[in-house]
């Protein structure tokens, strides 16, 4: 006993690296896992502070073009509504009645306070947290082109994994064909995105849009990505190498939203129900 | 505490906030990183002891993970490093020693004993940081670019530094 212990002392040091470099390990794993409440990242107040103060600075220089890109989409959005509210006109008032169906999606504003893009694992930090309602797994999306997912929540703030992320993949279908993929970063580009899964038989071609499925119920259906820039088919495999063009412009985030779909619950619940399987 | 102590304590916090508020915003060409956090371990007194330095490694690792949303993944790298640390300074002793108490600056020891010994470590913290980050190894041959470009980054910036800032040669 006496001599083992002897050894573990006189090789004290590389113990205590096994010991540090396993908790390390284990922080690292335990943190991959999506969807988690956690007090150690930049949602934590203190550290999000920091940020929010280092942005505030930050803020200043891009003023006219947040300004600029927000009363753009005003306009886009003011136009969606006239049309909408021309075509309701024309509508019988009692053909939609699920009052809960119109009301499937909300939406929160928030202000982006931390945002990476040259990692592989990028991470978003916003201004808006529990206390907005906010929940990990909602989609977030900004000027209409989607963005990410949420994480981490704390009272104030949260954490987004980003599109941009090595671990984080969407459900998305090319929109002229209807065929539908994964889209997953492969971790070098933050301009590009990949498109996987898409089987043999489909004829995508340059500039096909593509955007998200809806069927995991996060995204709501048909929320633009990104255009489709080039793809392969190289001859042994079972899927085509697609890279999409994002359309969103992740090195300006300024604002973003983050949509709370309100049938989630319901649609995922039916869905263990018939599968058995947790999602 | 000593007068040497305060300004390491400082020092930590001056390294963690200047790495997550500045340098963390600070890439070139979408590969060069810095990660000056590094230089903080590497430039404490020769004769600090081993255990003592995987300890602040984890502590500080930890603070910068915090920021980088990447539990674990900096803390891991810096312990490694901070348990390479002696033993490399033992392999590369100049003629005659070290004095007793020296900080293994430039102005101490010289510039060219100072790249041999910065730029193996620098070299061996980034590439376990964007391999273990990847978890990938299709990725390896784009991690080796963004070593080789961050680990050119890191350097001149402490370079520089060292040129900028008064040092003392021992504590």
């Amino acid at each position: 006993m006496e001599r083992l212990l002897n050894f573990v002392y006189t090789y004290r040091a590389f113990f205590t690296l096994l010991l540090l470099e396993l908790l390390c390990s284990w922080l690292i794993i335990q943190n991959n896992q999506f969807q988690s409440t956690k007090y150690f990242n930049s949602s934590n107040r203190l550290f999000a502070r920091i940020h929010s103060t280092s942005q505030n600075i930050r803020d200043y220089f891009s003023l006219a073009e947040v300004n600029y890109t927000l009363a753009q989409e005003n306009a886009f959005l003011r136009k969606r509504l006239e049309q909408r509210n021309e075509l309701l006109k024309a509508m019988p008032a009692t053909a939609i009645k699920d009052s809960a169906r119109i009301r499937q999606f909300d939406f929160v504003s928030a202000k982006v306070v931390n945002n990476t893009t040259k990692y592989y694992k990028n991470f978003i930090t916003i201004d808006r947290g529990e206390d907005a309602g906010l929940q990990p797994g909602m989609a977030v999306i900004s000027s209409g082109y989607a963005v990410g997912k949420v994480k981490t929540v704390s009272k104030h703030f949260s954490v987004l994994i980003s599109l941009l992320n090595l671990d984080e993949q969407v459900s998305c279908i090319i929109k002229r064909t209807g065929h539908f993929g994964t889209a997953q970063w492969d971790g070098t580009d933050p301009t590009f995105i990949n498109l996987k899964y898409i089987p043999r038989h489909v004829m995508p071609a340059v500039g096909d849009s593509v955007v998200t499925s809806g069927y995991n119920a996060v995204f709501p259906a048909g929320t633009y990505v990104g255009k489709i820039k080039e793809f392969k088919l190289k001859e042994e495999t079972l899927f085509y190498d697609i890279k999409v063009e994002l359309a969103q412009d992740f090195g300006k985030l300024a604002f973003v939203e983050v949509i709370k779909s309100n049938l989630k619950k319901e649609k995922d619940s039916l869905e263990h129900i018939t599968t058995g399987e947790l999602k | 505490m000593t007068r040497s102590g305060i300004v390491q304590f400082v020092s930590f916090f001056v390294y963690v906030l200047v790495q997550a508020m500045l340098l963390k915003n600070l890439v070139l060409f979408n590969t060069g990183f810095c990660f000056l956090y590094i230089a903080y371990l590497l430039l404490l007194p020769i004769e600090t002891n081993v255990l003592v330095l995987m300890l602040l490694g984890f502590v500080m690792g930890f603070s910068i993970d915090i920021f980088y949303n990447s539990l674990g993944l900096h803390a891991l790298t810096l312990v490694f490093i901070g348990y390479l640390r002696n033993y490399w300074l033992g392999a590369i002793t100049p003629q005659g020693g070290y004095d007793a108490g020296a900080i293994p600056g430039m102005k101490a020891l010289g510039l060219q004993w100072f790249l041999v010994y910065m730029m193996p470590l620098v070299f061996l913290h980034h590439l376990v940081l964007f391999l273990v980050e990847a978890a990938n190894f299709d990725l390896f041959w784009y991690s080796m670019l963004k070593t080789i470009t961050s680990m050119l980054f890191t350097m001149t910036i402490i370079v520089t530094l060292q040129y900028l800032v008064p040092q003392r040669s021992r504590i």
